[in-house]
């Protein structure tokens, strides 16, 4: 059983959907104590970080997530949701993350050649790092994936599962133990991201 | 690499697709869910579901197959149409819609796009324009095409993305429906003015209108059509592969 925290930031519809898409038992949730229950936990998000960040700590959820992942319960962030697994963002001042993958959130203006449009939006190939991956087995690289997000990922090389070029090489997704996220939408990404679910779907509690 | 997307256009009137035609392996032609997945199989990197509908009974109807769309096709979805409050924002993004396309209502209501972008985020919020040269200058004219505002289009333009619109359709009324290329001269004005992507609309009518446009304007994001699409005189497919030998980049 998957838990997606309900925290009051994105749309869920169509996670929902694509998980049921795969025969994936899921319920969205912001309550601590049914999400402890589920045996792996979505973190989605769509916003501004420093928001986000502050409403997960309000509603009990960062603390949630961070017991969760110490049991080795897979947990997944998705486009926000990633970016609040790192330590901080510098989205619109300095905030906190959860401090689950090692490394920081900044502009991606910072990262690419002026003239390029941010948000870098739309599909973009994946580029896999040589790190191993169980979210990826089941998809390839050069798989493409849709992006929407004008930050992104620094500082998280030993994370790093896939980058997408955008005048520079981006941070696409990242692994660290169980913990996993993609800073692209796997629910709007066809059936590649379809597989990326599943392979999300297939992983086990890994107690480290 | 960010690839050209290709974005076919479904008009809906009363939860219908109006205009459809026989696709191989397509069973009803005038579903918005059967031809939104034939289409997402085709290789279509975005739907488009503009509703058509003038009553309050077949926009319900339109909420209703939007929900059933989304909960089958995972490609980013559309949606305009009968746009005018931030409610109408809201009762398309819980059946799952992605984007919301504004068009009209924010002629209407010059606040709609900033109130949407503020609450919803800049990525959802896409402006929507039909432009038509009067005079030699290039005029917004509203209510599908048939009414000029008067007012001037770039200038239009650059004031809702200041507003917060992500993204830019460009319908030339001068060029849809000639089947003899896309508007580029209108477009390139339009690059030219503002950095959010820019979508071209109107004018397609083969392959070659869609590399040229890619070519001679690499600032433009991506192309959208419809009867093209619908009455098979392009498939997706085709046109996808074509674009890749001429190097420009699309997902296959």
């Amino acid at each position: 059983m998957i838990a997606i925290i309900d925290y009051g930031v994105g749309n869920l519809f169509s996670l929902k959907s694509s998980l049921a898409a795969i025969g994936a038992d899921a319920f969205v949730s912001g309550d601590a104590a049914e999400i402890e229950k589920a045996d792996k936990i979505i973190l989605p998000g769509v916003g501004a970080f420093g928001d986000a960040a502050k409403k997960l700590r309000d509603c009990g959820m960062a603390d949630v997530l961070l017991k969760e992942a110490a049991k080795g319960k897979p947990i997944m962030g998705i486009c926000l949701g990633m970016q609040l697994l790192f330590d901080k963002s510098f989205e619109y001042g300095e905030h906190e993350g959860l401090g689950l993958i090692k490394g920081e959130i900044r502009p991606i203006s910072e990262m690419i050649p002026e003239g390029l449009k941010i948000p870098h939006i739309g599909w973009n190939a994946l580029q896999f790092t040589d790190k191993p991956s169980k979210l990826f087995r089941y998809i390839k690289d050069g798989d493409f994936v849709y992006f929407v997000h004008s930050y992104a990922g620094a500082n998280c090389e030993e994370s790093i599962i896939a980058k997408s070029e955008y005048g520079a090489p981006l941070c696409a997704a990242v692994e660290n133990g169980n913990v996993c996220g993609c800073q692209f939408h796997p629910e709007k990404s066809g059936d590649v991201g379809l597989s990326i679910l599943r392979g999300f779907c297939d992983m086990e509690v890994e107690v480290c | 690499m960010i690839t050209k997307r290709i974005i076919p256009c479904l008009d809906v009137k009363d939860g219908r697709v109006v205009k459809g035609v026989n696709f191989e392996g397509l069973s009803d032609v005038s579903s918005p869910v059967a031809l939104g997945q034939y289409y997402s199989r085709m290789g279509a990197d975005e739907l488009v579901f503009y509703d058509i509908t003038a009553s309050s009974e077949g926009r319900a109807l339109f909420t209703d197959i939007l929900c059933e769309v989304a909960r089958t096709i995972f490609i980013p979805l559309t949606v305009g149409g009968g746009i005018n409050t931030v409610d109408d924002f809201d009762r398309v993004l819980k059946c799952g819609a992605d984007k919301v396309s504004v068009n009209s209502g924010a002629i209407r209501n010059p606040d709609l796009v900033y109130e949407a972008a503020k609450k919803y985020g800049d990525q959802c919020v896409v402006l929507s324009v039909d432009i038509k040269r009067v005079d030699g200058t290039f005029r917004v004219f509203a209510k599908g095409g048939r009414e000029n505002t008067g007012m001037e289009a770039i200038e239009w333009i650059k004031k809702c993305v200041s507003n917060g619109a992500g993204e830019v359709v460009v319908n030339s009324i001068d060029t849809d429906g000639v089947k003899n290329g896309f508007d580029l001269p209108m477009l390139e004005e339009v690059c030219n003015a503002v950095s959010v992507p820019v979508i071209a609309s109107g004018g397609a009518g083969c392959i070659d209108d869609f590399t040229h446009l890619f070519k001679a304007l690499p600032k433009v994001d991506a192309g959208l059509a419809a009867s093209i699409f619908h009455f098979g005189e392009v498939e997706i497919m085709d046109l996808k592969k074509t674009l890749a030998e001429e190097n420009i980049p699309v997902r296959l």
